[in-house]
């Protein structure tokens, strides 16, 4: 029961970082941008997170853990959505490739982050690694009293803060693209943008809004790993392939956030899963982790076999849309 | 539209596509980009490291050329960068996003670090070297092929295959390492073969990288020329141009399309040879580096241009290992050059634009 319970718990946590940033992949892919950089701003989100508070906690004699909360998660979604304009900037405004600009996005943002959280407690002029106690203990607050109650307790009530958020928000974010006119509009926008412009909408409005907002949702998924996962400290690298398996994770939920909490749950459960394989050895692990990318492969390879109209992505997906060249 | 009935005057911008431009236009235009560029990125290294701008540049220009064994390195690098970047234009002039050039370096290294490792001592000099070419081109090309196969008979959507290809291939390489590493228990496979030198680039003419030139050079030439003279470079085109006209004119897409991404894994999969016989001698997850990608930045920026890609190629390595530098310099991390990298490549990106649309501003009296 107890290992049952634990390898619930580690998938929720894997999952978390990976949901927030497939919602807002999500989100920016409705309205026909495909972001491959928001990897690069998850980073930048988590370590703006971290700065923040680390800055908060500094220049205060007595943190309190709720203004670093309140400092930390302003920070991050600042600088994603900085990530986020600089991407619109380039493919909305000046008409770039969508691919190129988010590579070069997730480079930047990998060595922004790479190069903050190794180096900021030197820049500050401290020695060691950075460590922001007090406002991660205020994301790693469980709810009180439900967390106590045995085992149904432990499995729905023990999170922080960011991991009710991150289903909140996936659950709205479903919403508000099924069931309201601006949902109904981005989508229109995804899907034909020359129609959508003949109908009156602002594509380029659409764009740049679904895209900063997709950004700032996908920030917090780095900021969920600094503070809630990692306990509000950095390691150079470790936030991983995460920002990338988001991207993946798109493609399991078919385009909606509702699928995605599944989804991330699953993309959690692999993650772990070796460790809860008994027998295996340190190669065979390896193996077993490759298989988030394996099961996106073939669910990717099904789907564009299958070829649902429901299932597929925004038929304007990647490209960018100028009215003078209908 | 906005409610107003008053006269007013208001600027618009109207956006026009140039029908031509001139060269010394076009590259006056990339000059300004990057000495933008270079400002924002003086102001970066300015606001961390609070030194004089203009001894950072120096700093930088020191680090990328200032030694010999710098400049030698840049050249690595360098080449290193042009040659991904042309394994990758037959994909892209296919308009097939092949995002997975990582992957498919980083196979091509295992198989050469594969060879060094168990093949290293049993056979003679002259035959390992070869073998490594063969076997990193026959890697990298299967690494390419599997995604192909897919979109040639499914369309299933490329870019997203080939990303996940990358991770599967970093899986795999932690796999072999387990078998590989040396000392046992460190997790790396360190210096591989560091007394024979069995399976390391020879030293031609006294210099160590002037085999992965060579190399470089070599497969420049024969791609500028399958590229623009054959009947192959030009059937992928076609292909890349419309899909439907390529199949009016009688040419088999699917074909195309695997043959393509054949020649493009190929590529990338002897770069990862380049990395790992002739410079690193070791192999880990970061074999790669990121220069899968950046190496696409540099094939789509250059518009497929050999001679462009060069140019991009060295200026963003001799930026990066400059920087690299500073970093040491002042004890900050080496990501410090994915910054400088990045903040070039958006004004690099960008430039674009104003190479392609001229903007004409004028007033205009608008009554509601």
């Amino acid at each position: 029961m107890n290992v049952l319970l634990a390898f619930i718990q580690g998938a929720i946590g894997q999952g978390i970082t990976i949901l927030f940033g497939a919602t807002g992949e999500i989100v920016t892919e409705k309205s026909g941008n495909l972001n491959l950089g928001i990897p690069g701003i998850m980073y930048m989100g988590g370590i703006a997170g971290l700065m923040g508070a680390f800055f908060y906690e500094k220049g205060t004699a007595s943190p309190s853990p709720a203004m670093g909360l309140l400092v930390s998660m302003l920070t991050c979604l600042a600088a994603s959505f900085l990530g986020g304009l600089i991407y619109s900037v380039l493919t909305v405004t000046l008409r770039a490739n969508q691919n190129v600009v988010g590579l070069a996005l997730t480079t930047f943002g990998t060595g922004f982050a790479n190069f903050f959280g190794g180096s900021i407690s030197k820049i500050a002029g401290g020695v060691g690694q950075i460590s922001v106690a007090s406002t991660a203990s205020a994301y790693r607050a469980k709810i009180p009293v439900l967390s106590g109650i045995p085992f149904v307790g432990k499995i729905l009530f023990n999170y922080g803060i960011l991991t009710y958020l991150a289903i909140i928000i996936s659950v709205i974010v479903t919403l508000v693209i099924l069931r309201t006119r601006t949902g109904l509009h981005l989508v229109a926008v995804g899907e034909s943008p020359a129609t959508a412009d003949a109908a009156g909408i602002n594509v380029n409005r659409y764009k740049y809004v679904a895209t900063l907002c997709g950004s700032m949702i996908a920030g917090l998924g780095g900021l969920y790993f600094v503070m809630d996962y990692l306990g509000g400290t950095w390691s150079n690298n470790g936030f991983g392939d995460r920002g990338w398996l988001a991207v993946a994770l798109v493609i399991l939920a078919l385009w909606n956030p509702a699928n995605a909490i599944w989804g991330a749950l699953l993309f959690g459960a692999l993650y772990i899963l070796y460790i809860y394989i008994p027998g295996l050895s340190r190669a065979n692990q390896e193996l077993v982790k490759m298989l988030p990318y394996l099961v996106t492969i073939i669910v990717l390879v099904l789907t564009s076999k299958r070829n649902k109209p429901e299932n597929q992505p925004p038929a304007s997906l990647g490209l960018s849309y100028f009215r003078e060249e209908r | 539209m906005n409610g107003s009935h008053k006269q007013k005057d208001r600027l618009v911008i109207h956006m026009i596509k140039r029908d031509t431009i001139s060269k010394p236009k076009e590259w006056g235009i990339r000059l300004i980009a990057v000495l933008l560029s270079l400002i924002v990125c003086a102001v970066v290294i300015y606001l961390i490291t609070r030194q004089n701008p203009a001894e950072v540049y120096s700093g930088i220009i020191d680090g990328a050329i200032g030694t010999k064994r710098r400049a030698w390195v840049t050249v690595r690098e360098s080449v290193l960068l042009l040659i991904i970047a042309v394994g990758l234009v037959p994909a892209y002039r296919m308009r097939f996003w092949n995002i997975g050039a990582e992957g498919q370096i980083l196979m091509g290294g295992a198989a050469t670090a594969a060879i060094m490792i168990y093949l290293g001592d049993k056979l003679p000099k002259s035959a390992i070297l070869p073998l490594i070419i063969v076997s990193s081109l026959a890697a990298g090309m299967i690494w390419g092929l599997i995604p192909a196969i897919f979109k040639a008979h499914f369309n299933t959507n490329e870019t997203l295959f080939t990303l996940m290809m990358n991770y599967t291939a970093m899986q795999l390489i932690t796999y072999f390492i387990v078998y590989w590493e040396n000392p046992k228990g460190s997790n790396t496979v360190g210096v591989i073969n560091p007394a024979t030198k069995a399976g390391w680039f020879p030293k031609v003419f006294g210099m160590d990288y002037f085999l992965n030139v060579l190399i470089v050079v070599i497969v420049t030439v024969v791609m500028t020329v399958y590229m623009k003279y054959t009947r192959q470079g030009y059937e992928l085109a076609v292909v890349g141009e419309s899909a439907n006209t390529a199949r009016y004119a009688g040419i088999n897409v699917r074909k195309v399309i695997i043959r393509t991404m054949m020649i493009s894994g190929a590529i990338c999969g002897l770069a990862g040879a380049i990395i790992v016989s002739g410079a690193s001698h070791t192999i880990s997850t970061s074999t790669a580096g990121g220069r899968g990608f950046t190496a696409i930045i540099v094939a789509w920026m250059s518009k497929f241009n050999p001679l462009t890609m060069i140019i991009v190629s060295v200026f963003l390595v001799f930026m990066q290992q400059g920087s690299i530098q500073i970093a040491t310099q002042f004890g900050l991390n080496e990501n410090a050059s994915s910054i400088i990298t990045g903040i070039l490549l958006f004004f690099l990106i960008g430039c674009e634009f104003f190479v392609n649309y001229s903007l004409v501003v004028y007033r205009e009296r608008k009554e509601d």
